[in-house]
């Protein structure tokens, strides 16, 4: 089971209302790439991987969905206080028609989040490899949201987010050589 | 109703966030490195510490955790402002 | 010199519409070159600076935007 606590992983600060920059974020809360698509990911492989490995994909998973509040935090204060008309400039008047300032699991483009973002081969090697390449993707993706961005609070978290992909992709990558049994394991029958 | 937070909310705060990372980090590389004797004693002895500045934190702050890995006061005071998107 | 960025020069043609970029960069951090984290690498010297940076290990830190073009985004 889990346990809720109280705080976010890392803190949150948003230095300008620009509902604008929530339409891109809005690409990391319900995108192919994005923190739920990952948490999603890792936790349901985690039944049928080797069971060397299941402890880092239940961990990995649960940070994910602490990058999930952090982006739903972004998206939040971005859109708390925007009148209709302000999100209407900023391109997001057909999503108030049909949300008002609700979140919802769709990426930038409006597409709503689906379960064929979750890949599960059960092949070992052919999920981590996708998990490695869906942290790079996700890497790239706070790369090209951060370049659209001119608020430096925002950025801050974002490019804490960025690191956190890469040291995720690092842990799979290992998690590789284990499964290769690379690491001085002998097997022994 | 506002209710403004201390600056020492956000500064005890920020020190859990902090403490709390290096074992997020430690916890990821012992998956991977499980007989890393010197990282589990790090690990060990952080979350000795988090757990030490959380219960600071709950005396002033409130609970942080629900189902029971907190207690509480009267009335229950877990349902609180604020909530972590709302900081 | 080892750079976390590398650069590379596209054809350019006289009838391409927008103003060209004559170098192109993208990001090879740190994690494609580490293979499996030898233990004991130097951490961040306090907690708060490994949260800042979002790992504890230096080694591991990638800056973005490329800090070697000045910062500028999207080069």
């Amino acid at each position: 089971m889990w346990y809720y606590e109280k705080k976010l992983q890392y803190p949150v600060r948003v230095s300008t209302c620009n509902p604008m920059l929530a339409k891109f974020l809005i690409e990391q809360y319900g995108g192919a790439d994005g923190e739920l698509a990952a948490a999603l990911r890792y936790m349901n492989q985690r039944y049928t991987i080797p069971d060397k490995v299941v402890g880092l994909l239940t961990d990995i998973a649960t940070e994910e969905f602490s990058h999930l509040e952090m982006i739903a935090t972004m998206i939040y204060k971005l859109t708390k206080d925007a009148t209709p008309e302000m999100l209407k400039e900023a391109g997001l008047g057909d999503y108030y028609v049909n949300h008002d300032r609700a979140l919802f699991y769709q990426n930038a483009a409006g597409a709503p989040f689906t379960a064929t973002y979750i890949q599960a081969k059960g092949d070992p090697i052919a999920d981590l490899y996708e998990d490695i390449a869906a942290e790079e993707k996700a890497r790239a993706t706070y790369q090209w949201i951060i370049d659209l961005s001119d608020d430096t609070d925002l950025n801050d978290s974002l490019k804490f987010l960025r690191e956190r992909e890469i040291v995720h992709s690092q842990r799979f990558r290992e998690a590789v050589e284990i499964l290769k049994e690379d690491q001085n394991q002998k097997k022994v029958f | 109703m506002t209710k403004k937070m201390p600056p020492e909310f956000y500064q005890l705060l920020e020190e859990i966030q902090a403490i709390d990372f290096v074992i997020v980090e430690l916890n990821l590389y012992l998956d991977t490195h499980p007989t890393d004797y010197e990282a589990i004693r790090q690990f060990n002895e952080q979350t000795e510490k988090s757990m030490k500045l959380k219960i600071a934190f709950e005396q002033k702050f409130g609970p942080l955790m629900n189902f029971g890995r907190s207690y509480s006061n009267y009335p229950f005071n877990w349902i609180d402002t604020p909530w972590p998107w709302q900081v | 010199m080892f750079s976390q960025y590398k650069y590379w020069m596209p054809y350019i043609s006289p009838f391409d519409p927008c103003k060209p970029i004559k170098v192109k960069s993208y990001a090879t951090p740190p994690q494609l070159y580490m293979g499996f984290q030898p233990p004991n690498l130097p951490q961040f010297a306090t907690p708060k600076e490994a949260l800042r940076a979002g790992t504890l290990w230096p080694a591991l830190f990638s800056a973005y935007p490329n800090p070697h073009n000045g910062g500028v985004k999207n080069d």
